[in-house]
Protein backbone atom coordinates (compact mmCIF):
# COMPACT_ATOMS: atom_id res chain seq x y z
CA UNK A 1 0.00 0.00 0.00
CA UNK A 2 1.15 3.66 -0.66
CA UNK A 3 1.83 6.00 1.65
CA UNK A 4 -1.31 8.21 0.10
CA UNK A 5 -3.48 5.01 0.35
CA UNK A 6 -2.10 4.43 3.74
CA UNK A 7 -3.46 7.77 4.65
CA UNK A 8 -6.75 7.87 2.95
CA UNK A 9 -7.67 4.67 4.23
CA UNK A 10 -7.08 6.71 7.86
CA UNK A 11 -9.51 8.80 6.84
CA UNK A 12 -11.93 6.98 6.08
CA UNK A 13 -11.71 5.10 9.22
CA UNK A 14 -12.93 7.98 10.83
CA UNK A 15 -9.29 8.72 13.00
CA UNK A 16 -8.89 12.03 14.07
CA UNK A 17 -6.11 14.49 14.54
CA UNK A 18 -4.13 14.31 17.98
CA UNK A 19 -4.95 17.80 18.01
CA UNK A 20 -7.28 20.38 15.87
CA UNK A 21 -5.16 22.91 13.52
CA UNK A 22 -1.66 21.04 13.71
CA UNK A 23 -2.10 19.64 10.18
CA UNK A 24 -4.51 19.87 7.16
CA UNK A 25 -6.59 16.69 7.36
CA UNK A 26 -7.83 14.48 5.85
CA UNK A 27 -7.04 16.02 2.06
CA UNK A 28 -3.28 16.41 1.36
CA UNK A 29 -1.75 16.94 4.89
CA UNK A 30 0.30 19.34 5.37
CA UNK A 31 1.82 20.92 9.01
CA UNK A 32 -0.53 24.43 9.73
CA UNK A 33 2.06 27.56 10.82
CA UNK A 34 2.20 30.94 10.82
CA UNK A 35 4.06 33.36 9.07
CA UNK A 36 4.30 36.93 10.79
CA UNK A 37 3.64 39.90 8.46
CA UNK A 38 6.22 42.59 10.19
CA UNK A 39 8.99 39.99 10.27
CA UNK A 40 8.30 37.06 8.26
CA UNK A 41 9.39 34.66 11.21
CA UNK A 42 7.74 31.55 10.98
CA UNK A 43 6.28 29.56 13.58
CA UNK A 44 4.65 26.29 14.78
CA UNK A 45 2.07 25.72 15.19
CA UNK A 46 0.08 28.46 14.87
CA UNK A 47 0.54 31.50 17.04
CA UNK A 48 -1.38 34.83 17.77
CA UNK A 49 1.41 36.99 17.77
CA UNK A 50 5.66 36.80 17.02
CA UNK A 51 8.18 36.07 19.90
CA UNK A 52 10.36 37.89 17.61
CA UNK A 53 9.64 41.53 16.78
CA UNK A 54 6.07 41.18 18.79
CA UNK A 55 4.23 42.37 16.29
CA UNK A 56 0.55 40.80 16.15
CA UNK A 57 -0.41 40.53 12.55
CA UNK A 58 0.53 37.11 11.56
CA UNK A 59 -0.96 34.54 8.14
CA UNK A 60 -1.59 30.95 8.09
CA UNK A 61 0.68 29.74 6.02
CA UNK A 62 1.59 25.77 5.55
CA UNK A 63 5.40 24.02 5.36
CA UNK A 64 7.07 22.07 3.39
CA UNK A 65 6.71 18.47 3.05
CA UNK A 66 10.10 17.48 3.24
CA UNK A 67 13.18 19.38 4.76
CA UNK A 68 16.77 18.37 6.24
CA UNK A 69 16.89 16.51 9.94
CA UNK A 70 19.10 19.53 12.27
CA UNK A 71 19.24 17.32 15.43
CA UNK A 72 17.88 14.69 16.71
CA UNK A 73 17.77 11.42 19.48
CA UNK A 74 15.75 8.73 20.58
CA UNK A 75 13.62 8.62 23.68
CA UNK A 76 14.43 5.56 25.36
CA UNK A 77 12.24 4.83 28.26
CA UNK A 78 8.36 5.58 28.94
CA UNK A 79 7.53 9.55 29.62
CA UNK A 80 5.25 9.70 32.50
CA UNK A 81 1.61 10.91 31.98
CA UNK A 82 0.46 12.92 30.31
CA UNK A 83 2.24 11.26 27.65
CA UNK A 84 -0.26 8.60 25.74
CA UNK A 85 1.56 6.52 23.45
CA UNK A 86 1.05 3.38 22.27
CA UNK A 87 1.29 0.18 24.48
CA UNK A 88 3.50 -1.54 25.06
CA UNK A 89 6.08 1.09 24.90
CA UNK A 90 8.74 0.99 21.91
CA UNK A 91 11.25 3.32 21.72
CA UNK A 92 10.72 6.35 18.86
CA UNK A 93 13.01 9.09 17.39
CA UNK A 94 12.59 12.66 17.82
CA UNK A 95 14.36 15.24 16.04
CA UNK A 96 14.06 18.99 14.84
CA UNK A 97 13.35 18.92 10.91
CA UNK A 98 14.23 22.08 8.72
CA UNK A 99 11.02 23.20 6.43
CA UNK A 100 10.44 25.73 4.17
CA UNK A 101 6.90 27.43 3.77
CA UNK A 102 4.74 27.75 1.72
CA UNK A 103 4.77 31.54 1.02
CA UNK A 104 7.26 33.66 -0.68
CA UNK A 105 9.13 35.47 1.85
CA UNK A 106 8.19 33.35 4.61
CA UNK A 107 11.00 32.53 6.65
CA UNK A 108 11.81 28.55 7.66
CA UNK A 109 11.28 27.09 10.67
CA UNK A 110 12.85 24.22 12.49
CA UNK A 111 9.90 21.85 13.55
CA UNK A 112 10.32 19.14 16.58
CA UNK A 113 8.48 15.54 15.45
CA UNK A 114 8.56 12.64 16.58
CA UNK A 115 10.67 10.36 13.85
CA UNK A 116 9.12 6.96 12.48
CA UNK A 117 12.83 5.44 12.40
CA UNK A 118 13.85 4.70 15.90
CA UNK A 119 17.81 3.38 14.97
CA UNK A 120 20.71 5.49 15.66
CA UNK A 121 22.69 3.89 12.64
CA UNK A 122 19.75 5.37 10.05
CA UNK A 123 19.64 9.18 11.22
CA UNK A 124 22.32 11.77 10.79
CA UNK A 125 22.03 15.42 10.75
CA UNK A 126 21.65 16.80 7.47
CA UNK A 127 19.11 13.84 6.25
CA UNK A 128 16.72 14.49 4.25
CA UNK A 129 13.31 13.70 5.63
CA UNK A 130 9.73 13.33 4.59
CA UNK A 131 6.08 14.43 6.27
CA UNK A 132 3.81 11.47 7.17
CA UNK A 133 0.94 11.25 9.06
CA UNK A 134 1.02 8.00 11.29
CA UNK A 135 -1.48 6.23 13.69
CA UNK A 136 -0.46 6.93 17.14
CA UNK A 137 -3.43 5.59 19.53
CA UNK A 138 -6.53 4.64 19.79
CA UNK A 139 -9.46 6.32 22.13
CA UNK A 140 -11.23 4.54 24.69
CA UNK A 141 -14.34 4.68 22.17
CA UNK A 142 -12.15 2.72 19.58
CA UNK A 143 -11.55 5.99 17.84
CA UNK A 144 -8.02 5.97 15.84
CA UNK A 145 -6.01 8.95 16.57
CA UNK A 146 -2.80 10.06 13.98
CA UNK A 147 0.05 12.55 14.80
CA UNK A 148 2.65 14.18 12.34
CA UNK A 149 6.02 11.78 11.79
CA UNK A 150 9.10 12.68 9.49
CA UNK A 151 10.90 9.16 7.98
CA UNK A 152 14.45 9.67 6.14
CA UNK A 153 13.40 10.43 2.62
CA UNK A 154 14.79 7.96 0.72
CA UNK A 155 12.24 5.26 2.37
CA UNK A 156 9.42 7.29 0.67
CA UNK A 157 7.44 4.78 -1.11
CA UNK A 158 8.60 1.33 0.25
CA UNK B 1 26.94 48.58 49.47
CA UNK B 2 29.36 45.07 49.80
CA UNK B 3 27.44 41.56 50.90
CA UNK B 4 28.99 38.95 52.61
CA UNK B 5 27.82 35.27 53.13
CA UNK B 6 28.29 34.41 56.94
CA UNK B 7 26.15 31.06 57.25
CA UNK B 8 25.95 28.65 55.04
CA UNK B 9 23.45 25.06 55.54
CA UNK B 10 22.32 22.03 54.26
CA UNK B 11 19.97 19.01 54.54
CA UNK B 12 21.70 16.25 52.48
CA UNK B 13 20.67 15.28 49.23
CA UNK B 14 19.50 12.26 48.54
CA UNK B 15 15.92 9.99 49.06
CA UNK B 16 14.81 10.56 53.13
CA UNK B 17 11.84 8.66 53.38
CA UNK B 18 9.82 10.22 55.79
CA UNK B 19 11.05 13.90 55.63
CA UNK B 20 9.08 16.25 53.92
CA UNK B 21 10.37 18.88 51.66
CA UNK B 22 9.87 21.50 54.11
CA UNK B 23 11.61 19.62 56.92
CA UNK B 24 14.55 19.85 54.81
CA UNK B 25 13.93 23.00 54.48
CA UNK B 26 13.97 23.83 58.35
CA UNK B 27 16.84 21.54 58.60
CA UNK B 28 19.62 23.54 56.20
CA UNK B 29 18.53 27.16 57.99
CA UNK B 30 19.17 25.90 61.46
CA UNK B 31 22.35 24.83 60.23
CA UNK B 32 23.46 28.37 58.37
CA UNK B 33 22.06 29.85 61.45
CA UNK B 34 24.31 28.11 63.64
CA UNK B 35 27.32 28.23 60.85
CA UNK B 36 26.71 32.41 61.03
CA UNK B 37 26.27 32.27 65.51
CA UNK B 38 22.54 33.91 65.47
CA UNK B 39 19.00 33.25 65.72
CA UNK B 40 16.16 32.85 63.46
CA UNK B 41 15.19 36.46 65.23
CA UNK B 42 18.15 38.05 63.52
CA UNK B 43 17.25 37.48 60.08
CA UNK B 44 15.42 40.78 58.36
CA UNK B 45 14.07 39.41 55.55
CA UNK B 46 13.78 35.89 53.70
CA UNK B 47 13.52 33.98 50.29
CA UNK B 48 12.99 30.99 49.35
CA UNK B 49 11.04 28.52 47.03
CA UNK B 50 10.81 24.76 46.00
CA UNK B 51 9.37 23.56 42.84
CA UNK B 52 7.17 21.03 44.42
CA UNK B 53 7.34 20.89 48.00
CA UNK B 54 5.40 23.54 49.80
CA UNK B 55 5.75 27.22 50.38
CA UNK B 56 8.83 28.31 51.81
CA UNK B 57 6.92 31.16 53.70
CA UNK B 58 5.05 28.66 55.93
CA UNK B 59 8.56 27.54 57.63
CA UNK B 60 7.34 30.76 59.84
CA UNK B 61 5.59 27.81 61.52
CA UNK B 62 8.53 25.44 62.35
CA UNK B 63 11.17 28.45 63.16
CA UNK B 64 8.98 31.04 64.49
CA UNK B 65 6.68 33.62 63.92
CA UNK B 66 9.12 36.80 64.33
CA UNK B 67 6.89 38.89 61.95
CA UNK B 68 10.19 38.57 59.44
CA UNK B 69 9.07 39.39 55.60
CA UNK B 70 9.44 35.92 54.01
CA UNK B 71 9.08 36.45 49.95
CA UNK B 72 8.19 32.80 47.81
CA UNK B 73 10.12 32.28 44.50
CA UNK B 74 8.41 29.89 42.02
CA UNK B 75 10.76 30.09 39.59
CA UNK B 76 11.89 26.63 37.89
CA UNK B 77 15.77 25.91 38.02
CA UNK B 78 16.46 29.32 38.74
CA UNK B 79 14.21 29.27 42.08
CA UNK B 80 17.49 29.59 44.24
CA UNK B 81 19.61 31.32 42.47
CA UNK B 82 16.36 33.92 41.91
CA UNK B 83 16.08 33.76 46.26
CA UNK B 84 19.75 34.39 46.51
CA UNK B 85 19.71 37.59 43.75
CA UNK B 86 16.80 39.11 45.94
CA UNK B 87 17.97 38.65 49.10
CA UNK B 88 21.32 40.12 47.84
CA UNK B 89 19.58 43.25 46.47
CA UNK B 90 17.58 43.33 49.87
CA UNK B 91 21.01 44.03 51.58
CA UNK B 92 21.98 46.64 48.38
CA UNK B 93 19.29 48.45 48.68
CA UNK B 94 19.74 49.88 52.07
CA UNK B 95 16.99 48.30 53.55
CA UNK B 96 18.15 45.09 55.42
CA UNK B 97 21.15 44.43 57.00
CA UNK B 98 20.82 40.43 57.17
CA UNK B 99 18.92 38.14 54.89
CA UNK B 100 17.78 34.52 54.08
CA UNK B 101 17.87 32.48 51.10
CA UNK B 102 16.89 29.36 51.22
CA UNK B 103 16.04 26.19 48.32
CA UNK B 104 14.38 23.12 49.27
CA UNK B 105 12.92 20.10 47.49
CA UNK B 106 11.56 16.57 47.80
CA UNK B 107 10.94 14.96 44.41
CA UNK B 108 9.21 11.47 43.64
CA UNK B 109 11.93 9.18 40.97
CA UNK B 110 12.12 9.21 37.38
CA UNK B 111 12.44 12.05 34.82
CA UNK B 112 10.19 14.97 35.38
CA UNK B 113 6.75 14.86 33.95
CA UNK B 114 6.52 18.49 32.90
CA UNK B 115 2.67 20.19 32.21
CA UNK B 116 2.61 21.74 28.71
CA UNK B 117 -0.20 23.79 29.15
CA UNK B 118 1.64 25.03 32.12
CA UNK B 119 4.71 25.99 29.96
CA UNK B 120 1.46 27.62 27.35
CA UNK B 121 2.21 24.43 24.97
CA UNK B 122 -0.87 22.06 23.66
CA UNK B 123 -1.55 19.11 25.59
CA UNK B 124 -0.38 17.05 22.35
CA UNK B 125 3.03 18.37 22.84
CA UNK B 126 3.35 16.13 25.57
CA UNK B 127 0.68 13.43 24.46
CA UNK B 128 3.07 12.57 21.98
CA UNK B 129 6.57 11.98 23.98
CA UNK B 130 8.17 15.40 23.53
CA UNK B 131 7.76 17.18 26.43
CA UNK B 132 10.81 16.23 28.35
CA UNK B 133 14.06 17.59 29.71
CA UNK B 134 16.08 14.52 28.60
CA UNK B 135 15.23 14.44 25.22
CA UNK B 136 16.20 18.29 24.92
CA UNK B 137 19.64 17.69 26.26
CA UNK B 138 20.07 14.66 24.34
CA UNK B 139 19.37 16.73 20.82
CA UNK B 140 21.69 20.01 22.06
CA UNK B 141 24.97 18.28 23.07
CA UNK B 142 24.06 15.29 19.93
CA UNK B 143 23.97 18.96 17.49
CA UNK B 144 27.13 20.18 19.92
CA UNK B 145 29.04 17.37 19.16
CA UNK B 146 28.40 17.50 15.64
CA UNK B 147 29.39 21.20 15.44
CA UNK B 148 32.53 21.36 17.39
CA UNK B 149 33.72 17.89 16.47
CA UNK B 150 34.03 16.41 19.64
CA UNK B 151 33.49 12.80 20.45
CA UNK B 152 30.94 11.36 22.44
CA UNK B 153 33.09 9.18 24.91
CA UNK B 154 33.85 12.74 26.42
CA UNK B 155 30.44 12.53 28.16
CA UNK B 156 31.43 9.31 30.13
CA UNK B 157 34.67 11.47 31.41
CA UNK B 158 32.74 14.22 32.68
CA UNK B 159 30.63 11.51 35.04
CA UNK B 160 33.27 9.80 35.59
CA UNK B 161 34.73 12.53 37.38
CA UNK B 162 31.84 14.12 39.13
CA UNK B 163 31.14 10.94 40.43
CA UNK B 164 34.64 10.49 41.80
CA UNK B 165 34.17 13.91 43.38
CA UNK B 166 31.00 12.60 44.73
CA UNK B 167 32.43 9.61 46.94
CA UNK B 168 34.33 12.30 48.85
CA UNK B 169 31.56 14.40 49.69
CA UNK B 170 29.58 13.37 52.77
CA UNK B 171 25.92 15.11 51.18
CA UNK B 172 26.53 14.28 48.19
CA UNK B 173 23.87 11.08 46.91
CA UNK B 174 25.95 8.94 44.67
CA UNK B 175 29.07 8.20 46.41
CA UNK B 176 30.20 5.56 44.13
CA UNK B 177 32.90 6.00 41.48
CA UNK B 178 31.82 4.80 38.35
CA UNK B 179 34.30 4.00 35.51
CA UNK B 180 33.70 5.63 32.13
CA UNK B 181 33.20 2.13 30.77
CA UNK B 182 29.95 1.30 33.07
CA UNK B 183 29.29 4.87 32.33
CA UNK B 184 28.98 4.03 27.95
CA UNK B 185 27.78 0.70 28.60
CA UNK B 186 24.70 1.84 30.55
CA UNK B 187 21.55 1.93 29.30
CA UNK B 188 21.05 5.00 26.47
CA UNK B 189 18.24 7.18 27.72
CA UNK B 190 18.24 9.71 24.88
CA UNK B 191 20.98 9.42 22.66
CA UNK B 192 23.79 10.20 23.01
CA UNK B 193 23.29 9.99 26.55
CA UNK B 194 23.15 6.85 29.48
CA UNK B 195 21.44 6.83 32.33
CA UNK B 196 24.98 7.46 34.61
CA UNK B 197 24.93 10.59 32.24
CA UNK B 198 21.94 12.28 33.72
CA UNK B 199 21.24 13.05 37.22
CA UNK B 200 18.31 12.41 39.27
CA UNK B 201 15.36 14.31 40.51
CA UNK B 202 16.00 14.09 43.95
CA UNK B 203 15.66 15.81 47.54
CA UNK B 204 17.70 18.13 49.77
CA UNK B 205 17.94 22.02 51.45
CA UNK B 206 20.14 24.67 51.40
CA UNK B 207 19.84 27.87 53.50
CA UNK B 208 22.39 31.10 52.73
CA UNK B 209 22.81 33.81 55.66
CA UNK B 210 23.84 36.80 54.10
CA UNK B 211 24.70 40.35 55.50
CA UNK B 212 26.48 44.29 54.58
CA UNK B 213 29.87 43.23 54.23
CA UNK B 214 30.86 45.58 56.38
CA UNK B 215 29.42 44.15 59.70
CA UNK B 216 30.28 40.58 58.59
CA UNK B 217 33.00 40.63 61.38
CA UNK B 218 30.05 40.41 63.96
CA UNK B 219 29.03 36.92 62.47
CA UNK B 220 31.08 33.59 63.80
CA UNK B 221 31.10 32.44 60.06
CA UNK B 222 33.88 33.21 58.00
CA UNK B 223 32.80 35.61 55.48
CA UNK B 224 32.98 35.37 51.56
CA UNK B 225 32.21 38.26 49.60
CA UNK B 226 29.03 37.47 47.43
CA UNK B 227 30.53 40.20 43.92
CA UNK B 228 27.62 39.21 42.11
CA UNK B 229 24.36 37.55 40.40
CA UNK B 230 22.81 37.92 37.99
CA UNK B 231 19.50 35.81 36.05
CA UNK B 232 18.76 36.28 32.92
CA UNK B 233 16.32 34.71 30.40
CA UNK B 234 16.06 33.47 26.71
CA UNK B 235 16.16 35.77 23.99
CA UNK B 236 14.72 34.86 19.76
CA UNK B 237 16.72 32.64 18.64
CA UNK B 238 18.36 30.10 21.00
CA UNK B 239 18.00 26.69 21.00
CA UNK B 240 16.00 25.48 24.94
CA UNK B 241 13.51 23.13 26.41
CA UNK B 242 10.15 22.22 25.65
CA UNK B 243 10.51 24.19 22.19
CA UNK B 244 7.84 22.66 19.67
CA UNK B 245 9.83 24.74 17.09
CA UNK B 246 12.56 26.54 16.80
CA UNK B 247 14.01 29.68 14.41
CA UNK B 248 16.97 29.04 11.74
CA UNK B 249 18.65 32.23 13.32
CA UNK B 250 20.44 30.95 16.20
CA UNK B 251 21.44 33.42 19.26
CA UNK B 252 23.55 32.58 22.10
CA UNK B 253 21.51 31.04 25.49
CA UNK B 254 20.55 33.02 28.41
CA UNK B 255 24.10 31.73 30.24
CA UNK B 256 26.19 33.46 27.98
CA UNK B 257 24.35 36.89 29.03
CA UNK B 258 24.05 35.95 33.07
CA UNK B 259 27.83 34.78 33.15
CA UNK B 260 29.46 37.85 31.18
CA UNK B 261 26.60 40.22 33.78
CA UNK B 262 28.28 38.46 36.35
CA UNK B 263 31.47 38.58 35.58
CA UNK B 264 31.14 42.40 34.66
CA UNK B 265 29.20 43.09 37.96
CA UNK B 266 32.29 41.31 39.75
CA UNK B 267 35.11 43.16 37.93
CA UNK B 268 36.94 39.95 37.23
CA UNK B 269 36.90 37.48 34.39
CA UNK B 270 36.61 33.64 33.64
CA UNK B 271 40.25 33.34 33.59
CA UNK B 272 40.50 34.69 37.50
CA UNK B 273 38.23 31.40 38.71
CA UNK B 274 40.18 29.27 40.60
CA UNK B 275 37.01 26.77 41.34
CA UNK B 276 33.43 26.79 39.23
CA UNK B 277 30.12 24.96 39.90
CA UNK B 278 28.07 24.56 36.90
CA UNK B 279 24.75 22.74 35.90
CA UNK B 280 25.49 19.57 34.85
CA UNK B 281 21.87 17.92 34.74
CA UNK B 282 23.51 15.40 32.27
CA UNK B 283 27.02 15.64 31.01
CA UNK B 284 26.53 17.44 28.09
CA UNK B 285 25.27 20.74 30.10
CA UNK B 286 28.61 20.49 31.87
CA UNK B 287 30.70 20.65 28.30
CA UNK B 288 28.62 23.28 27.12
CA UNK B 289 28.34 25.21 29.87
CA UNK B 290 31.79 25.36 30.12
CA UNK B 291 32.08 27.11 26.78
CA UNK B 292 28.67 29.07 27.59
CA UNK B 293 30.07 30.69 30.86
CA UNK B 294 33.52 31.77 29.26
CA UNK B 295 35.56 29.17 31.21
CA UNK B 296 36.99 28.05 27.71
CA UNK B 297 36.08 27.98 24.28
CA UNK B 298 33.53 25.92 22.01
CA UNK B 299 35.49 22.92 20.83
CA UNK B 300 38.40 23.10 24.00
CA UNK B 301 36.68 20.86 25.68
CA UNK B 302 38.29 17.76 24.95
CA UNK B 303 41.32 18.63 25.50
CA UNK B 304 40.44 20.22 28.71
CA UNK B 305 39.06 17.08 30.45
CA UNK B 306 41.37 14.89 28.69
CA UNK B 307 44.31 16.32 30.46
CA UNK B 308 42.53 16.53 33.87
CA UNK B 309 42.17 20.22 33.65
CA UNK B 310 39.13 20.01 35.62
CA UNK B 311 39.63 17.65 38.07
CA UNK B 312 40.07 19.52 41.87
CA UNK B 313 43.61 19.03 41.58
CA UNK B 314 43.72 21.24 37.99
CA UNK B 315 44.06 24.45 36.59
CA UNK B 316 40.39 24.85 36.66
CA UNK B 317 38.29 22.92 38.96
CA UNK B 318 34.70 22.43 38.15
CA UNK B 319 31.16 20.61 40.09
CA UNK B 320 34.25 19.91 42.85
CA UNK B 321 31.43 18.21 44.79
CA UNK B 322 30.30 16.18 42.11
CA UNK B 323 27.73 18.17 40.62
CA UNK B 324 23.87 18.18 40.03
CA UNK B 325 25.05 14.21 38.33
CA UNK B 326 26.24 12.95 42.04
CA UNK B 327 24.21 15.21 44.26
CA UNK B 328 20.79 14.47 42.43
CA UNK B 329 18.43 17.77 41.18
CA UNK B 330 15.97 19.17 43.94
CA UNK B 331 14.97 21.85 41.53
CA UNK B 332 14.79 24.51 44.84
CA UNK B 333 17.87 23.59 46.20
CA UNK B 334 20.12 22.97 43.21
CA UNK B 335 21.59 26.25 42.45
CA UNK B 336 22.27 26.88 46.43
CA UNK B 337 24.33 23.99 46.36
CA UNK B 338 26.62 25.64 44.23
CA UNK B 339 26.87 28.11 46.62
CA UNK B 340 27.23 26.23 49.39
CA UNK B 341 30.60 23.98 48.08
CA UNK B 342 32.19 27.81 46.93
CA UNK B 343 31.46 28.88 49.92
CA UNK B 344 33.23 25.75 51.72
CA UNK B 345 36.24 26.13 49.07
CA UNK B 346 37.25 29.83 49.90
CA UNK B 347 36.91 28.90 53.53
CA UNK B 348 39.35 26.12 53.17
CA UNK B 349 36.50 23.95 54.61
CA UNK B 350 35.46 21.46 52.06
CA UNK B 351 38.06 18.40 53.54
CA UNK B 352 39.04 15.63 50.98
CA UNK B 353 37.76 17.93 47.87
CA UNK B 354 39.53 20.91 48.95
CA UNK B 355 40.89 22.61 45.97
CA UNK B 356 44.55 22.87 46.89
CA UNK B 357 46.15 26.19 46.82
CA UNK B 358 44.03 28.15 48.88
CA UNK B 359 41.04 29.15 46.19
CA UNK B 360 40.25 33.21 46.16
CA UNK B 361 37.86 33.19 43.34
CA UNK B 362 34.66 31.31 42.61
CA UNK B 363 31.42 31.49 39.89
CA UNK B 364 28.61 29.35 40.08
CA UNK B 365 26.13 28.48 37.06
CA UNK B 366 22.55 27.53 37.07
CA UNK B 367 20.51 26.85 33.73
CA UNK B 368 17.35 25.64 33.45
CA UNK B 369 13.24 25.12 31.91
CA UNK B 370 11.84 27.45 30.04
CA UNK B 371 15.36 28.73 29.36
CA UNK B 372 16.65 30.80 32.37
CA UNK B 373 19.86 31.72 34.02
CA UNK B 374 21.95 32.89 37.25
CA UNK B 375 24.71 33.05 37.90
CA UNK B 376 27.45 34.12 40.77
CA UNK B 377 31.04 35.27 41.48
CA UNK B 378 32.47 34.91 45.17
CA UNK B 379 36.17 35.77 46.35
CA UNK B 380 37.67 35.60 49.68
Amino acid sequence: MTDVEVETELANSGARPVAEGLFTWPDTPRLIATSCVACATTTFPKQASCPRCTGTDMREVTLATRGRLWTWTIQGFEPKPPYAGPIPFEPYGVGYVELAADAPGASSVLVESRLSESSPDRLAIGAEMELQIVPFRRDDDGTEVVTFSFRPAEAAGE
Amino acid sequence: MDVAIVGVGIHPFGRHPGVSGLEQGAFAVREALADAGIGWTDVQCAFGGSASSGNADSLVSNLGLTGVPFVNVYNGCATGGSALAMADRAIRSGDYDVTLALGFDKHSRGAFNANPESAGIGRWYGETGMMLTTQFFGMKIQRYLHDYGLPSEILAKVAAKAFRNGSLNPNAWRRKPLSEEEILSAPMLSNPLTQFMFCNPGEGAVALILCRADQAHRFSGRPVKLRSVSFKTRRFGSFEVFSPWLSPERVPGPTVEAAAAAFEAAGIGPEDMDVAQIQDTESGAEIMHMAETGLCKDGDQGALLGSGATEIGGRMPINTDGGCLANGEPIGASGLRQVYENVLQLRGDAGDRQVPGNPKAAFTHVYGAPGLSACTVMTV
